[in-house]
């Protein structure tokens, strides 16, 4: 009897000493990770489960693209962000104790991310998208809280900011929010459905896109009035379109796939992101869920629409023949291998350029752009490989980019307007070359 | 149209070109005459059409490469613009280095670092060793302005370095016949005078660099800007051997230790 019990304890000794010593192997990584399986997920605790939460939520609310430095570490900040006001260095939100919001509480992150105020009661700059923000529920800013606790501190001080006199006098922030700052919680409506709303807390609350498809004014503000229907993005000369205007970015006419797959992929068969919004794609939205991905794209095509009349006739006939002849050149010999002589494309490698409303909407800032620099889409998790299109600036000089930019705005029933070879200076001046 | 007679007449213009380099034959003025006007008509056609969109399939890697063809050419072979470097056959993990240096903006030159800034390191290995592999035909070399002197001082600084200044010979790690050394170091034969001048000079002034120990960091910032001249016209002169390809790294003890090389 006595032998037994021997026995049986120094069994479960032995099995003890394993489990610790299977557990400490594999906590050093040098056993591999078991593939999760359904049981294993359901005993995931409440913490790591709150921290996973708080990983994709802080994805659908791109965290990562402003608080981190191409090469630095993760959410460590120090990243300048150009403004018309000077550079905005942005803070360190990894959780050590002295340099970022180690010492945070998660009342104190709330009223951050909902008040758009620090801590020690600083207001913050509006570079940072409270007015945004602040629709996000207090469950999921915990949530984010509770992530941010989770990754590596990094002890790395705050760059003090190098914003231009008045704008360096944080106390003129208190009329700023008088004017443009609302704080409020995200307000369902009844009469749409769950997925509508799920969608539009999702673009209105983390996906803070008003904060460049809304037009910025002098001051930094914009107004609720204009909400979604376009505007330059202040330093990076790029135009974010109207997302109310079918002549535009509007969604009215697109399948719910298409507009999924812009913001999930990258790309479509109506059209491809690139610049500022293949940002966000690579950070933030192809991490989105497809049921996400979805309410975003269903409550994007029902977005009131602005304008009712009709679009206007194509202006091809008020062009200059021999501008006309300039532009179709060049397009044959330049364009044509890729977007097709009908400009049809080979969606989704390459876009069309036939009705496709980024190329004929009013601002030609974007088109102008991808004739001069070309670009790759943003290389996603379903599009790891995209297709590109090459830089055209050296090779085309002010006439023929603007003929060639007319050419596409104005053929194949296009309804865009011809540019200038003014309007294509402008922008060579100010863009990488 | 334009492009099928161009394909048929890339081929046959090639020849005509590298007889005309190297006449092994009694000179025959008329021969000569008919060379120079056929490279004269076919050069700018064969350059500019080499440097324009095209493929055969969609889904292919030339086709997804088309966003460098502008600038680098259909097979990484460069273009006429002195300022756009050949990319072919340079080792694999130099260009993956380069690639992802410009997308973190590491190495700057706005439009790379457009263009490549939102891949992921996976597509940026894969264009990386696409271009490792090709081996397209090398352009004429340009006619040097140098005189004979800067190119005499080229020529040491590149063969046997200077030992008062304690420059290593391009050749050391560059390879004997500059053709550049697996895995990280890039053959600088068939490169233009302009890019090697200008990728030294940002060496120099501290714009360009690599991961520690930096050992072309410490040579260039040894190099006068005259040196610099010397060295980049004398390059730009060599012969490029048949079947350039980079050395391997065993051939030879470099001189500093390198960061790319580890």
């Amino acid at each position: 009897m006595r032998k037994a019990y021997v026995i049986a304890g120094a069994v479960a000794i032995a099995g003890i000493a394993g489990l610790a010593v299977m557990w400490k192997l594999s906590h050093k990584g040098y056993l591999p990770e078991p593939a999760p399986t359904a049981a294993m997920v359901q005993v995931l605790s409440a913490t790591t489960q709150l921290i996973r939460q708080g990983e994709y939520l802080a994805r659908a609310g791109d965290c990562v693209a402003c608080h981190t430095e191409p090469t630095g570490k993760p959410f460590a900040g120090g990243r300048p962000m150009a403004t018309p006001f000077g550079n905005i260095y942005v803070p360190n939100i990894t959780p050590d104790d002295e340099t970022g919001i180690g010492k945070w509480t998660n009342d104190d992150f709330y009223r951050a991310m909902h008040n758009g105020v620090t801590r020690d009661g600083t207001l913050m700059y509006p570079a940072m998208p409270f007015a945004s923000y602040t629709k996000v529920t207090r469950a999921d800013c915990d949530a984010i809280y509770a992530y941010l606790q989770s990754v590596t501190p990094v002890k790395q001080k705050n760059r003090p900011h190098e914003l231009r006199f008045p704008f360096n006098r944080r106390d003129l922030l208190v009329g700023w929010r008088t004017l443009y700052f609302k704080e409020g919680d995200f307000q369902p409506d009844p009469k749409q459905s769950a997925q509508w709303n799920r969608g539009a807390y999702l673009v209105e609350g983390l996906g803070h896109c008003a904060m460049c498809h809304t037009a910025i004014n002098r001051l930094g503000g914009s107004s609720e009035a204009q909400a979604f229907e376009g505007g330059m993005i202040p330093n990076q000369n790029w135009y974010a379109p109207s997302l109310t205007s079918n002549r535009e970015a509007g969604l009215g006419e697109w399948s719910l796939k298409d507009i999924g797959d812009l913001l999930q992929v990258g790309v479509s068969h109506r059209a491809t992101v690139y610049g500022p919004m293949a940002e966000v794609v690579y950070n933030s939205l192809q991490y989105m869920t497809d049921e996400d991905t979805q309410a975003m794209a269903v409550y994007l095509k029902a977005l009131p629409q602005r304008e009712s009349e009709p679009p206007p006739p194509s202006s091809a006939r008020l062009v200059e023949p021999a501008v006309m002849e300039s532009g179709r050149r060049n397009y044959e010999k330049q364009c044509g291998m890729c977007h097709g002589s009908e400009g049809k494309g080979f969606p989704p490698a390459f876009p069309p350029l036939a009705g496709n409303q980024s190329i004929t909407m009013t601002s030609p800032v974007n088109s102008i752009r991808m004739v001069l620099n070309g670009g790759y889409p943003p290389g996603t998790r379903k599009n790891p490989r995209p297709h590109g299109m090459p830089p055209f600036a050296h090779l085309l000089n002010d006439e023929e980019a603007a003929a060639v930019v007319t050419y596409i705005r104005v053929a194949w029933n296009n309804t865009g307007t011809p540019v200038t070879p003014k309007q294509v200076n402008e922008l060579r001046k100010l863009l990488p070359e | 149209m334009r492009l099928l007679i161009f394909r048929k007449s890339r081929s046959q213009s090639l020849p005509t070109i590298s007889g005309f380099a190297t006449p092994k034959h009694p000179v025959n003025i008329f021969r000569l005459l008919r060379s120079l006007i056929l490279a004269a008509l076919c050069l700018p056609a064969y350059a500019q059409q080499e440097a324009v969109p095209f493929y055969k399939a969609i889904d292919s890697v030339e086709a997804r490469m088309q966003g460098c063809v502008t600038c680098h050419g259909q097979s990484g072979q460069g273009t006429n613009n002195g300022y756009f470097p050949r990319i072919a056959g340079k080792p694999a993990a130099y260009l993956y280095n380069q690639l992802v240096a410009f997308r973190d903006g590491v190495r700057k030159y706005p439009p790379m670092n457009y263009l490549v800034a939102y891949l992921p390191d996976a597509y940026l290995r894969e264009m990386a060793e696409h271009f490792s592999k090709l081996r397209p035909e090398y352009s004429p070399r340009d006619a040097t302005t140098m005189d004979a002197n800067a190119l005499a001082r080229g020529k040491a600084i590149a063969t046997s370095g200077d030992a008062a200044k304690q420059i290593p010979a391009c050749i050391a790690c560059h390879g004997a016949s500059l053709t550049g050394m697996n895995p990280g170091i890039p053959g600088l034969v068939g490169l233009r005078a302009t890019y090697i001048a200008a990728q030294l000079t940002r060496w120099r002034v501290g714009d360009r660099g690599t991961v520690e120990p930096d050992c072309m960091k410490r040579i260039a910032a040894r190099l006068s800007e005259s040196d610099v001249g010397a060295v980049s016209a004398y390059l730009a002169q060599q012969q490029v051997p048949a079947g350039a390809s980079p050395e391997s790294p065993n051939l030879v003890r470099m001189p500093f230790a390198c960061g790319t090389q580890r």
